[in-house]
C-alpha cells in the first residue's frame, strides 16, 4: 500500500554511471515493469530501492518516507532473487518463516501466514523439504511464498521467471499475474530482459537502456508510440523493420525514398517531416503493418520485394524479404501462398509508419 | 633339403614368439592389469612408507628394552603406571584442544575479515597471513624461541616498559604451556583462515542480500547463514587440524625440550625422549602407539565429514 518514488536517482561504479538521472513514479499497488538489455541499470535501480546497493546521489521514497540511509529490513519490501536465494540448510518452512521470525513475530502467526501463503501457491506439501529437494518451478514458488508471508507494502521481483524453462516462465508468468491482482493488491517492481514478460505483466513498462529511462508508458502506447528508435526496436517481436530513406518532394507530396521503394508520407505527417525534406530518415515500420497488396490499395503505399526465406508458424507467416539492398520481415496472413524467389507486393497500413530522426533517433510523431 | 626341413621350423619359431608376446601385450592391455600396474607406485609408497612402519612400530613396542626378547604388553602396562607418561597425556590434549580452538577462532574472525575487503587487497592480506603457515616450523619456532628468551629478548622488554614484571617464559610450567600453544596458534591459524576464506566464497552473496531485506542484522547473518553453511568445513578443518595438532613435534622440541621436569612433553616428543634419547626404543614405540586409536578415531570422523560433504 504504498508509492515509490524515484527522484533523480544516480549510481556510478568507479567513473561510469550505470543509472542515471532516473525519475519514476511508482503508484500505489501498480504493477511496473523495468526492461532493458543486460547492463541497462535496471538490476542496480532495484537493488538501490532495495537498499542493497548504495545510492550515489538522488533519493528513494517508500510511501511517504525518505528510505535513502533507512537498512534493507527497515523499507518493508520483500525481494525475489533470479537465483531464488532460497537458504540451502533451512526447510521450505523455515525459508518462509525466517523473515517473520527475525521480525519476532509469535510463533501462532508465523504459522498461519506461512500456511496460508503455502496454500496459496500450492506447495503445502513441500514444507518439510530442503530447497535441493524441490524443482526449479517450486523453488520458484518457495521464493515468492518467502516474500508474501511478510506481506510488505513493495514487492521487488529481480528476473524471477529467467532460471525456468520456457514452458514453466509462461505459467508462472500467468500465476504471479493473477497473484498480483487477486490477492497481493501491493505495490510490485519487476526487473527483466524479455520484453514479452514486460509487456504481459506490466500495468506500465519503464524501458532503460545505458542507465537511462527510455520511455515509460503502458504496454501499448510502448508499442505503438515508441518515443525512439530504441524502444521502437526493443518491443514487439520479431522486432521493427528500420529503412534508410530520403525524404523527397514531388507533385507537392512528400515520400519518403528507398532504392525498390517509394512511400507516400501521411498527409497529416507532412507539417512535421517537412524540415527534412532532401534529408536522410529512419522509416520504421513492424512486419505486422505490412501486409500482401490487393488491388484497393494505393500506388504510392505498395513496393515489390523478393521473398528470401517464408516461416511458417501456423496462425501467421513470417517472410523475410529483400527490397533493394535492404532486408524487411512482414507478418502475413496464413493463406498468403508464396515461396522464396518469388515476388510479391506489400503495402504499408499508413498510419503505423513510424519515422526517426537519424542523428537523435528520436521518433518524428 | 635342410633348407626345406628348417623353413618350416623357422616360421613355427616366429608363430610362436608372435604369440607369446600377444599374449603377454592381451594382459597387459586386460583392464584389472592395467589397473594394477598403474597403482603398482602407490602400492610401493603406501606399502613402504606406512604399512611396514606401522607393523615395525607394533613389533618394536613389544620388544624389551635391549630388543632381544618379546615381552607382549609389559611395556604398555609400565607405561600406565608412570606419572610422567599421565602428565603427557593431559598436556598433550589441553595442548590440543586449547590450541585447535583458538586457531579456528582466530582463522574464521580473519577469514572474515579479510573477506570484507575489497577484491584488489585481498590478495596481498592473504598471501601476508599465509607466512606463517609457510616457513620451516623448526625455522620460525627458533625466531619465537629467541623472542622468549628471558634477558635479552623483546617480549620482556616489552612487559617492562609497559610496567609489568618480566616472566620466565620457557621455565615455568604455565607460561610454558602457553608459549607452546602461541607459537602452535601462530603456526596453524593461517590454515583454518584459507579453509573459511574458501568457505566464505562458496557463499552466495544474494542469501546475504535476502537476510538483509528478512531483518538478519550482521550478528544475525553469522549466526543463520555464515555459520550453518560452514559447518561443514568447520567441521572437517578442526578435526584435520586436531591430528596434525595432537602429532606435534617441533614446537615443543626447539622450544622447551618438554620441560620445566616434563611439563610440556607432548606424545611425540616424550616418544623422542624415551625411544631415542635414553634409548629404549620399544617403549618410545609404545608411547607413539597410543597416540593411533585416538587419531584412528579422529579420522574416522573426518572421513565420514568428507563423504557427506560430497554427497
Amino acid at each position: 500500500m504504498a508509492q515509490v518514488v524515484l527522484k533523480d536517482l544516480n549510481k556510478k561504479f568507479d567513473e561510469v554511471y550505470a543509472v542515471k538521472d532516473v525519475n519514476l513514479h511508482i503508484r500505489d499497488k501498480e504493477f511496473m515493469v523495468l526492461v532493458g538489455p543486460s547492463g541497462c541499470g535496471k538490476s542496480t535501480t532495484l537493488r538501490m530501492v532495495a537498499g542493497l546497493e548504495e545510492i550515489t546521489s538522488g533519493e528513494v521514497h517508500i510511501g511517504e518516507r525518505l528510505v535513502n540511509d533507512l537498512p534493507p529490513k527497515d523499507r518493508d519490501i520483500a525481494m525475489v532473487f533470479q537465483n531464488y536465494a532460497l537458504y540451502p540448510h533451512m526447510t521450505v518452512y523455515d525459508n518462509m518463516a525466517f523473515g517473520l521470525k527475525m521480525r519476532k513475530f509469535p510463533k501462532s502467526e508465523i504459522e498461519t501466514r506461512v500456511k496460508d501463503a503455502a496454500t496459496l501457491l500450492g506447495i503445502q506439501d513441500l514444507l518439510k523439504r530442503k530447497p535441493r529437494q524441490l524443482s526449479g518451478g517450486q523453488r520458484q514458488r518457495v521464493a515468492v511464498g518467502r516474500a508474501i508471508v511478510r506481506h510488505p507494502q513493495v514487492f521487488l521481483f529481480d528476473e524471477p521467471l529467467s532460471n525456468l524453462d520456457a514452458k514453466l516462465r509462461v505459467q508462472m508468468r500467468v500465476e504471479l499475474k493473477r497473484l498480483h491482482h487477486d490477492r497481493l493488491e501491493t505495490t510490485v517492481i519487476y526487473v527483466t530482459h524479455d520484453q514479452v514478460e514486460a509487456m504481459t505483466l506490466g500495468d506500465r513498462v519503464v524501458v532503460m537502456k545505458d542507465g537511462l529511462v527510455q520511455q515509460v508508458g503502458e504496454p501499448l502506447e510502448l508499442y505503438s508510440k515508441p518515443r525512439n528508435k530504441f524502444v521502437a526496436g526493443f518491443i514487439g517481436s520479431p522486432a521493427m523493420n528500420f529503412i534508410d530513406t530520403t525524404i523527397v518532394e514531388a507533385g507537392g507530396a512528400l515520400y519518403a525514398e528507398a532504392l525498390g521503394l517509394r512511400v507516400r508520407v501521411p498527409p497529416d505527417r507532412v507539417s512535421r517531416l517537412g524540415p527534412y525534406k532532401g534529408r536522410a530518415m529512419t522509416l520504421g515500420i513492424r512486419p505486422e503493418d505490412l501486409r500482401e497488396a490487393g488491388g484497393g490499395d494505393p500506388q504510392d503505399l505498395v513496393f515489390e520485394a523478393l521473398v528470401e526465406v517464408v516461416e511458417p508458424l501456423g496462425s501467421e507467416i513470417l517472410l523475410d524479404t529483400r527490397v533493394g539492398n535492404q532486408t524487411l520481415v512482414a507478418r502475413v496472413d496464413p493463406t498468403v501462398r508464396t515461396r522464396h524467389h518469388q515476388k510479391i507486393r506489400l503495402a504499408f497500413v499508413p498510419d503505423r509508419i513510424h519515422f526517426f530522426d537519424n542523428t537523435t533517433d528520436e521518433a518524428i510523431a | 633339403m635342410t633348407a626345406l626341413r628348417q623353413e618350416p621350423l623357422a616360421e613355427e619359431w616366429a608363430r610362436q614368439r608372435a604369440r607369446r608376446r600377444s599374449s603377454v601385450l592381451a594382459r597387459l592391455r586386460s583392464k584389472p592389469v592395467a589397473a594394477f600396474l598403474m597403482c603398482l607406485p602407490l602400492l610401493v609408497l603406501i606399502v613402504g612408507l606406512i604399512i611396514y612402519p606401522f607393523f615395525y612400530s607394533i613389533y618394536l613396542a613389544m620388544l624389551n628394552k635391549r630388543e632381544t626378547q618379546v615381552v607382549w604388553l609389559d611395556n604398555f602396562r609400565f607405561l600406565f603406571t608412570m606419572d610422567t607418561f599421565w602428565l603427557v597425556v593431559r598436556t598433550s590434549f589441553l595442548f590440543t584442544f586449547t590450541a585447535v580452538f583458538f586457531k579456528a577462532l582466530l582463522g574464521f574472525i580473519l577469514a572474515l575479515v579479510i573477506n570484507t575487503l575489497p577484491t584488489r587487497g585481498q590478495r596481498v592480506w592473504r598471501g601476508v597471513s599465509l607466512v606463517p603457515w609457510v616457513m620451516p616450523l623448526a625455522l620460525s619456532t627458533l625466531g619465537w624461541w629467541w623472542i622468549f628468551e628471558p634477558t635479552h629478548s623483546a617480549l620482556n622488554w616489552i612487559l617492562v616498559e609497559l610496567g609489568f614484571a618480566p616472566k620466565s617464559w620457557l621455565a615455568d610450567p604455565f607460561w610454558a604451556r602457553f608459549s607452546i600453544i602461541l607459537v602452535n596458534v601462530w603456526y596453524g591459524t593461517p590454515f583454518f583462515m584459507i579453509m573459511y576464506l574458501a568457505g566464505l566464497k562458496s557463499i552466495p552473496l544474494e542469501l546475504f542480500d535476502s537476510a538483509s531485506i528478512d531483518g538478519a542484522g550482521p550478528f544475525q547473518q553469522l549466526r543463520f547463514i555464515t555459520l550453518p553453511m560452514l559447518k561443514n568445513i568447520i567441521a572437517i578443518t578442526m578435526l584435520f587440524s586436531t591430528i596434525v595438532t595432537f602429532a606435534n613435534f617441533d614446537i615443543v622440541r626447539v622450544l622447551t625440550r618438554g620441560g620445566p621436569r616434563n611439563e610440556t612433553h607432548l606424545f611425540g616428543t616424550f616418544s623422542f625422549r624415551l625411544g631415542i634419547e635414553s634409548g629404549d626404543v620399544p617403549l618410545g614405540a609404545a608411547v607413539a602407539l597410543v597416540m593411533f586409536p585416538i587419531l584412528a578415531v579422529s579420522a574416522f570422523f573426518i572421513l565420514r565429514g568428507v563423504r557427506r560433504s560430497v554427497v
